[in-house]
């Protein structure tokens, strides 16, 4: 059973958003990083980018497999989380400390669209 | 195998040497132009090129011996398994046996010779070759002509691809830039589409494993430029609706590309182009017998039917005039089997397949049970071993216990449309006795796996090396020495 | 049954096979193929030949090509072919074996392309090498291509017109597909803008000369772009590399170290880059890992870039690569050592400069380029008749003055000996002025 943490915001395509004021950080959620197994890489955006919602800004890799990062918001990027260059297994270890990115984002009501923890209990499993 | 843990650099030893080269001054040009009048060195180079061209960091390549070099590759062979060391089921991959007449021919100093821009006269021989393939190709395939410069199937698909552009760009139909491709199509069809320019459209398969024909009908459309298909498709199994599926295709404006990676159960049978295909690729060291190196070099010469025809030599996707050498064996081959040989190449290769398959579908998932062609896919294992406290033996698994057992294993976890594939291609030249030992070792893995799953989790045991750390390897990258 | 040698089968297995298989014969085998594409024709071929018959049918063959002493270069060089590399190569364990997959039973395969990838790396100064490409032209327009692919929002790149002709049309052919657009002209430095995303430069050009690439590499980046070199690995024994240059990718033809012309192939084609691109580079690339017991061992690595795992979103749709070349190329080098290349180096120059000056001095020649700095392919300007000349070396057996631009080319390795010169140059004071 993966671990769902209730104050953050979650996406259908398993990326998790904590709301800070107009900035959304993101990560992947731990059902995610379970089902890739040993991340070898995280290929990230550049600061100063713009990701828009649901479109992908980056991907997970590991030995036998990629996978897209979709953005649950849009926005500029504001920050990378450049510890994950040298340490992707920082997000098998710790799915909701490790973050991706930070956004500010450009429209808060896209917000509304994402699903709660109990929501997307439903579809982890 | 006995492991064997140098590298070529670990062996050098200044000053030593492995080249044999005539002496340096039968030419006056040093002697005459460099101020030391001694016999060429760095410091010749440095007198008659200009100092700031030369190389100002030392070239650090191993120092040693002609012995050492024959060694040490031969050490390193050792740890290599090839199709003449053992059965080699590959689904996808058809390793035949490789003729070594093939290879004679190939080595012939009257081919090895020529230089790609020699005058047509001074080639005849080499055009007669080119010429000859050709029309041997057209025959088996019932395309029209092919283009050779395509250096492998990936070059091949993505040769045909432009060629379909071109078709559609010459008729100033220019919206037509979706190709479709079966959801179970190997990897590189839509790799090769994205890379020349097209946008993807999946069409699922149903529950036989074959394309959905009406999942098909509301994809096309004026924006279609295409379908890719591989037939038989990779699960081994023959896309019967072919024929209304190229109907739909072409009457929508579209033209249909095979990808002749699955081509040898049809060698001798059927023809691509009697079936509505209009661009194909042949994989010659698949089908046509010639070694696959290591990876390469291979050859993915692409034919086209009429419609294509005009566009054929318009993509230039190689230097010359693609891999001369792999062609003379193909060539070679095709002699060799001539058309009483061909029409039984397909066929034994299916026979071979749908026994192995019948053989062990007692031990095996089978998930199509209807008669395969070249290859099949098995979903795992029936009885994996898992119980209480202890995980069942995977596909990973088996395939690894396989090399213990001095076989190479299937093609696994492809196509993706199982969680647990295993893909087996025998091919036509193993005989009985050969499948017989492969079934045997199968069933007794099967065994295994059910008695105590961890026997496999740990294979294998008998090879030069055991499982490596693949993610250490991903993680932090030694690519070179 | 059929008494041919690739198949083994007797009447008797195939019996037991059907029976297996639960078809009453071979047709069964072929039930859900629709009868109208089982063909029923005869095929077009030839009566299937015995092994000595088609060895015979290629000695013929081969004896209506004419053996020519080579004088031309253009992207195939007539270099002299240690003994050991085919007798290497032609090891069954190493010719059969598919793409190193199964590492535990690969380790041969997975350890030479380890040492190829290290040899490119330092004969081009870079951090990177992947196993190998087709061959140069094409591994130019996929370093184009990731030239696009590691730059944001730029979509053109500039290609040189100095480039040999072939990889400028295998470059214009690629990139006419995708939505690159490619800019073909002699002073690239005069092209770059915001929106460009590689350069492509010869390290000689078509005609032969040396190029001088200073200030290129800060131009280039200074622009935002990436500096891709094309260069022949050879010359890079005694030529300035790629990495003093300052480009960002190397790429070219390993045909230069020991691989026969053959008619234009089989080659391999190189490609190198630097750290940052590492993710970017296309193919197949060898890493060195730990097997379970702590051994050193060798695996494809960072496979998530290819084509099987990212379908249409991987770095390119190349698979295989030209693995035994590569491995020709590795055996080479490591008898050349630095020594022996540089040697082979000075041998291609000094024949090239006799000859260069020899044909000087017989008058039938200008020089193109005077002053120029040129290494083992050089262009002159003939004063007499191109179509005489050339038939006159090729009926004394030389392939020489191949036309280009107006000029003649020529080029000499170290397989090239003095007398052959001379024989070659006598032919040409033949020819009335």
């Amino acid at each position: 059973m993966s671990k769902i943490i209730d104050e953050l915001l979650y996406s259908e395509s398993h990326e998790w958003v904590k709301v800070d004021g107009n900035i959304a950080i993101i990560g992947v959620s731990d059902f995610a990083q379970e089902e890739m197994g040993d991340i070898t890489y995280v290929d990230v955006p550049a600061e100063g980018d713009s990701v828009t919602k649901g479109e992908d800004f980056g991907a997970l890799e590991s030995v036998k497999a990629s996978s897209e990062l979709y953005s649950p918001v849009s926005g500029e990027v504001v920050a990378v989380n450049e510890e994950l260059e040298d340490k992707p297994e920082l997000i098998n270890e710790d799915p909701y400390g490790a973050w991706i990115i930070k956004v500010e984002m450009s429209d808060k009501a896209e917000l509304e669209g994402l699903l709660s923890a109990a929501a997307y209990g439903e579809i982890a499993k | 195998m006995r492991y064997y843990d140098k590298l070529i650099f670990e062996l050098s030893h200044p000053g030593r040497t492995g080249y044999s080269l005539p002496a340096s001054r039968q030419y006056p040009f040093f002697a005459e132009k460099c101020s030391s009048g001694a016999a060429a060195d760095s410091a010749g180079f440095a007198t008659v090129l200009p100092n700031n061209l030369l190389r100002g960091t030392a070239l650090d390549l191993p120092e040693v011996s002609e012995v050492d070099v024959a060694r040490h590759y031969t050490n390193l062979s050792q740890m290599n398994f090839g199709v003449d060391t053992g059965f080699y089921p590959l689904g996808s991959c058809t390793m035949k046996y490789n003729p070594k007449i093939n290879e004679e021919i190939a080595n012939h100093p009257l081919f090895t010779g020529l230089h790609p821009l020699q005058p047509a006269e001074t080639v005849k021989g080499a055009q007669e070759v080119i010429d000859g393939l050709d029309k041997a190709l057209a025959a088996i395939t019932g395309m029209k002509h092919f283009t050779f410069l395509p250096c492998a199937g990936a070059h091949g698909e993505l040769t045909g691809l432009m060629l379909m552009r071109e078709y559609h760009m010459a008729r100033g139909d220019a919206a037509r830039t979706k190709v479709i491709v079966p959801d179970s199509a190997h990897g590189t069809n839509p790799a090769s589409a994205a890379v020349c320019g097209l946008e993807i459209v999946e069409v699922k398969s149903g529950a036989d494993g074959l394309v959905d024909v009406e999942s098909l009908k509301p994809l096309l459309g004026p924006d279609i430029a295409g379908i890719m298909m591989t037939n038989p498709n990779t699960l081994g199994l023959f896309e019967r609706q072919i024929g209304e599926i190229a109907k739909l295709v072409h009457e929508c404006g579209g033209l249909l590309y095979y990808d002749g990676a699955n081509m040898n159960p049809l060698l001798g049978k059927v023809r691509p182009g009697d079936m509505g295909f209009d661009i194909m690729h042949l994989n010659l060291h698949k089908t046509f017998s010639t070694p696959h190196g290591g990876g390469g070099p291979g050859s993915g010469p692409v034919g086209v039917g009429e419609r294509v025809l005009p566009y054929l030599d318009v993509p230039r996707t190689s230097g010359f005039h693609g891999n001369f050498g792999v062609m003379l064996r193909a060539y070679a081959y095709i002699l060799m089997l001539g058309k009483q040989n061909v029409k039984m190449a397909g066929p034994l290769a299916v026979l071979g397949a749908n026994y192995i398959k019948e053989s062990l579908k007692d031990c095996y998932k089978l998930p199509i049970p209807t008669v395969c062609k070249h290859e099949f896919v098995f979903d795992g294992l029936i009885d994996d071993g898992a119980r209480e406290g202890k995980a069942g033996a995977t596909t990973l698994d088996v395939a690894k216990r396989l090399l213990d057992y001095g076989f190479h294993a299937p093609t696994i976890y492809f196509p993706l449309l199982f969680h647990q594939a295993i893909m087996i291609e025998p091919t036509e030249t193993e005989s009985l006795e050969t499948l017989d030992e492969f079934i045997a070792v199968m069933r007794k893995i099967a065994a295994e796996a059910a008695e105590d799953p961890d026997i496999l989790h740990g294979a294998p045991h008998n090879t030069p090396i055991g499982r490596p750390d693949e993610t250490a390897a991903a993680r932090n990258p030694i690519l070179k020495a | 049954m059929s008494g041919f040698s690739y198949f083994p089968h007797t009447e008797d297995d195939i019996r037991v096979m059907l029976e297996r298989a639960g078809v009453r014969n071979l047709d069964g085998l072929y039930s859900d193929v629709p009868a109208d594409f089982i063909y029923q024709g005869e095929y077009d071929l030839p009566d299937a030949m015995s092994e000595q018959q088609v060895r015979d049918f290629f000695e013929k063959l081969g004896e209506k090509n004419t053996k020519l002493k080579v004088f031309v270069g253009q992207g195939a060089y007539d270099h002299y072919v240690p003994a050991v590399i085919p007798y290497i190569t032609s090891r069954s364990e190493f010719l059969t074996a598919y793409t190193p997959y199964q590492c535990e039973i690969s380790q041969g395969t997975l350890r030479y392309i380890f040492e190829w990838q290290s040899m490119i790396c330092r004969l081009t100064g870079l951090d990177v090498s992947n196993a190998s490409m087709y061959d140069g032209p094409s591994a130019a327009a996929e370093a184009l291509r990731m030239a696009v692919n590691s730059t944001r929002k730029r979509n053109k790149v500039i290609v040189s017109t100095k480039l040999m002709q072939n990889v400028l049309d295998v470059v214009k052919t690629y990139l006419k597909y995708p939505d690159i657009e490619v800019v073909f002209a002699w002073d690239v430095l005069e092209e770059l803008g915001p929106d460009v995303a590689g350069v492509l430069v010869p390290s000689i050009c078509r005609h032969g000369v040396i190029q001088d690439l200073t200030g290129y590499a800060d131009a280039v980046h200074a622009a935002g772009a990436l500096l891709i070199e094309y260069c022949d690995p050879s010359a890079l024994a005694v030529l300035k590399t790629p990495a003093e240059w300052g480009a960002d990718i190397a790429v070219g033809d390993a045909q230069t170290l020991g691989m026969p012309i053959c008619y234009g192939g089989p080659y391999a084609g190189f490609i190198a880059c630097k750290q940052d691109y590492m993710r970017k580079i296309p193919g197949r690339i060898v890493g060195q890992s730990v097997d379970a017991s702590g051994k050193r061992c060798f695996v494809l690595t960072l496979q998530a870039r290819e084509q099987h795992i990212r379908r249409e979103k991987a770095t390119s749709n190349i698979c295989s690569n030209e693995s035994l070349m590569a491995l020709w190329a590795t055996v080479y080098l490591s008898l050349m050592g630095p020594e022996g290349l540089r040697k082979v180096n000075e041998l291609s120059c000094a024949g090239a400069h006799y000859l260069y000056d020899e044909l000087l001095k017989t008058g039938r020649f200008e020089e193109a380029f005077p002053g120029r700095p040129f290494l083992k392919e050089f262009c002159l300007k003939p004063k007499v008749d191109v179509a005489v000349l050339q038939q006159k070396l090729l009926d004394a057996g030389f392939f020489a003055a191949l036309e280009l631009d107006g000029y003649v080319t020529f080029c000499v390795t170290e397989k090239r000996t003095k007398e052959e010169i001379d024989a070659l140059v006598a032919v040409v004071k033949e020819i009335a002025l």
